[in-house]
């Protein structure tokens, strides 16, 4: 694609950069043509599958590893040190990345599907899950998306089902364990059809049971159906019967990932944290038709979002503190070897990554992250960061990252300010670069 | 042994630490410490080192003078918050040097900045003059805060540390964020809250008042000069102080500024004690501020400004420089205090004195010199 270099942004530019990408990294090339910038960024595989080389396997012999040597302190080093390498890698690519919306939606996805750091095994398995259950599926159907999330190690021990067993199967008569239902019920209630569908417990519990033997094969390093743990009988779920094993809970996750409930449910999210946190139900139907029509293609999804007028009105959302952290360490660009470690960043930020408190994610509107004192947290952060800028330029930099969306009151403090550094801070705790 | 390690040893509390490479070295270099205290945003030196016996002062700035000066011998007074400044200069170890200026004559907080670290005017050179003297004594240096500064940048290896409770935004920082969100009444409002829990009061959120982290830069210049001291230590240190910038109400500002400034190099001196006869501290600031008060209280961006240099064989108990009066035709460009002394020539003097370095090294440090040559009779012979 055409890239324009030294000419002025303009608005729908501007939008495009910093509403549906990262925010524009200093270094970045001006698209040529903005709306066309962003549709190509959805076009073919995701570029980091080749360069993030991860895989569960690795991460859970890490864990076996660690688990089997644990010494006295306690220190699980393989994991740790695994761990490192895969955030310093994605959080590199959020600054490189050539598609940032792509990015943008990879992120999103992930939080739809939220996992979470608390469980601790998973720093073993978060970016091994991003990689192999999300990215190759962000351009992809909706329902494979949710089955590879079904299927992964890094979800099936985060929300229990590894270890979810038939209590009449034979695994379960001989043990006498029985059902983990957390997943059944998150994924009927956060991932697909949602709470106002009207299921009842008994759908949670049948569609648990139709799960038990989804676990995760140790020796393999991935998932694997276990018969012997699986519930024998056939399993009603919302009226709809189910045969036993491993294809009964693979067409039901089919149905309820085809549902018009969960169009519509997805549909509203990728407008809330695209276009506005109350954003307008016009918007929300058209996205969810497009689902519909399209048997759930995220792709088509997110180009009828492109085409949305409301979409490019700007300024109406406050980033949460991870966009906020990448779009500020991209306006500034540093050279990698001073880039701070984005884990660190995000949580003293208040939004440690991928570490969501519940298994619904992070709420991205205002509401959540407009406290005062969060807020004040970026104030803090942008003048620590700032002084690993060194001569970088305040007012090149922030005309480089906000092209017209850089207001006259901001422009004329930076140049006021006392130092570079200073000037580059109040960039960052600027209103125009907290929002999007 | 690695700085993170060392710090935890003398008791630091370790917020950040850069880099790999071992900082101490198997024998250090010079046992000479040397230490720059940058102050950030230009200093209104005519309101530290007050030239009282000028008979022009009062005309131009009567409401920017402090009351209770502190005696400097009769010509000049010393700003009464520094207290611990004036002792010192009566005990012969304070020099100050009056009107200092950089190369750099475009009243820029930014091109003087970077002109006072680089140690050169216009583009001749991108690296710090003290990253610069480093590599000449082959000594270990040090930044205290967050990041180094383009000061101390450059190809030798610099760590950077910053100790607990050490850090310290420019003092109007937090007032300067909350104006950019004035118009944007949620978030501006929230964040004005949120200060107020941290214990700003109503008159620094308004800006009337310089709010002030009174104890991060002591602690920061105590950290300083506690890893100075030590035998295997950094000998050469930056650090840097804002809230020098008093467009408005510049007299309590300034006041709240220098006391903190002030309990800061009292704090280095202290931590320095067993080395001080061979420690020497150079504080200096980007450029001075108008001799005309302005419309505020307060002053704009000048030329000439105050320099100190503090240690225990300093030459001190006098204002040095030439004093190039406040006559009006005496002004520079008819506003500001006219350059007597280059701050060039204040570096390398304490470079060939204090630290050995000869002429051939001195303008590899400081290229493009020769107009600058090094100041003269800075330590007690």
């Amino acid at each position: 694609m055409a890239a324009r270099y030294g000419l002025q942004m303009d608005m729908r530019t501007a939008v495009a950069l910093v509403r549906f990408g990262l925010g524009r990294r200093a270094s970045e090339p001006l698209p040529a043509d903005p709306d066309a910038w962003l549709a190509g960024q959805l076009d073919g595989p995701d570029a980091a599958l080749s360069r993030l080389a991860t895989g569960s396997a690795g991460g859970l012999a890490a864990l076996r590893a660690d688990r089997r040597e644990k010494r006295a302190d306690g220190q699980p080093q393989r994991v740790r040190e695994l761990f490192r390498t895969e955030a310093a890698a994605a959080g590199a690519w959020l600054i490189e990345t050539p598609a940032p919306f792509r990015e943008r939606l990879v992120w999103f996805w992930a939080n739809h599907f939220t996992i979470s750091l608390r469980r601790t095994p998973l720093h073993a398995l978060a970016f091994a899950y991003v990689n192999e259950a999300i990215r190759p599926h962000v351009t992809g159907r909706f329902a494979d998306m949710l089955l590879a999330v079904a299927r992964h190690p890094a979800m099936l021990l985060y929300l229990d089902n590894a270890v979810s067993i038939g209590p009449h199967s034979p695994a379960g008569r001989l043990t006498g364990r029985g059902l983990n239902e957390n997943f059944a019920r998150e994924c009927l209630e956060l991932h697909t059809i949602g709470r106002d569908a009207g299921y009842s417990q008994a759908d949670v519990t049948e569609f648990a049971a139709l799960l038990t033997g989804w676990s995760i094969d140790r020796a393999e390093g991935r998932f694997a159906f276990f018969p012997r743990r699986h519930e024998p009988g056939t399993r009603v779920i919302l009226g709809r019967r189910y045969a036993a094993g491993e294809d009964g809970g693979i067409a039901a996750l089919r149905w309820l990932g085809t549902h018009p409930a969960t169009y519509r449910r997805i549909a509203a999210q990728l407008a809330r944290h695209f276009i506005a946190d109350s954003p307008p139900p016009d918007a929300v139907a058209r996205i969810a038709a497009v689902l519909h029509d399209t048997g759930g293609d995220l792709g088509a999804a997110s180009r009828a979002l492109l085409r949305l007028p409301a979409a490019w009105q700007t300024m109406r959302k406050l980033r949460t503190p991870f966009d906020y952290a990448v779009a500020a360490l991209r306006a500034l660009d540093l050279p990698a070897e001073t880039r701070p470690f984005l884990p660190g960043v995000t949580r003293r930020l208040g939004q440690p990554w991928l570490t969501a408190p519940l298994p619904d994610g992070w709420v991205d509107t205002a509401a959540a992250w407009g406290d005062g004192e969060l807020l004040l947290r970026r104030a803090d952060w942008s003048i620590a960061v700032a002084a690993r800028a060194g001569t970088r330029d305040p007012i090149a930099t922030a005309e480089a990252a906000l092209g017209p969306l850089l207001g006259a009151g901001t422009a004329q403090a930076l140049r006021r300010a006392a130092s570079r550094r200073e000037a580059l801070a109040l960039l960052l705790a600027s209103p125009e670069f907290f929002g999007r | 042994m690695r700085l993170t390690r060392r710090a935890a040893l003398l008791g630091l509390g370790c917020a950040m630490a850069r880099g790999h490479a071992s900082l101490a070295l198997a024998a250090a270099p010079t046992e000479r410490r040397f230490v720059v205290v940058l102050l950030r945003g230009g200093l209104d030196g005519l309101a530290v080192v007050v030239p009282q016996g000028d008979r022009d002062l009062a005309r131009w700035r009567a409401p920017l003078v402090p009351e209770g000066l502190l005696d400097l011998g009769g010509f000049y007074g010393l700003h009464p918050a520094l207290a611990g400044l004036h002792h010192l200069y009566a005990a012969g170890e304070a020099l100050a040097v009056q009107a200092v200026a950089g190369p750099d004559r475009s009243r820029s907080h930014f091109a003087a900045q970077d002109s006072l670290e680089l140690g050169a005017g216009g583009h001749v050179i991108a690296d710090g003059w003290l990253n610069r003297a480093a590599a000449e004594l082959h000594a270990p240096a040090l930044a205290l805060g967050a990041g180094v500064p383009l000061l101390l940048r450059g190809p030798a290896r610099v760590d950077s540390f910053l100790p607990e409770g050490a850090h310290h935004p420019p003092p109007d920082y937090y007032t300067a964020v909350l104006a950019l969100h004035r118009d944007d009444g949620a978030a501006g409002a929230a964040m004005a809250r949120a200060l107020r829990e941290r214990g700003f009061t109503e008159a620094a959120l308004a800006g009337t008042e310089l709010p002030h982290d009174r104890d991060a830069f002591p602690t920061l210049a105590e950290a300083a000069g506690k890893l100075l001291a030590a035998p295997d230590g950094p000998r050469i240190a930056a650090l840097e102080l804002g809230g020098w910038d008093t467009h408005v109400r510049q007299v309590p500002r300034l006041a709240t500024a220098l006391a903190t400034l002030d309990r800061g190099l009292m704090a280095l001196r202290e931590a320095l004690d067993p080395v001080w006869r061979r420690t020497a501290v150079l504080v200096v600031t980007e450029f001075g501020r108008t001799v005309r008060a302005n419309g505020a209280a307060g002053s704009d961006h000048g030329t000439a400004s105050i320099a100190f240099v503090l240690g225990g064989s300093i030459d001190g108990g006098r204002v040095a420089g030439t004093w190039p009066g406040l006559a009006p035709a005496r002004l520079f460009e008819n506003r500001d205090l006219q350059p007597t002394s280059d701050v060039r020539a204040l570096a390398k003097g304490l470079l060939a004195a204090h630290l050995g370095l000869g002429p051939t090294a001195l303008a590899r440090v400081f290229p493009d010199s020769t107009s600058a040559p090094p100041m003269q009779r800075l330590l007690r012979t």
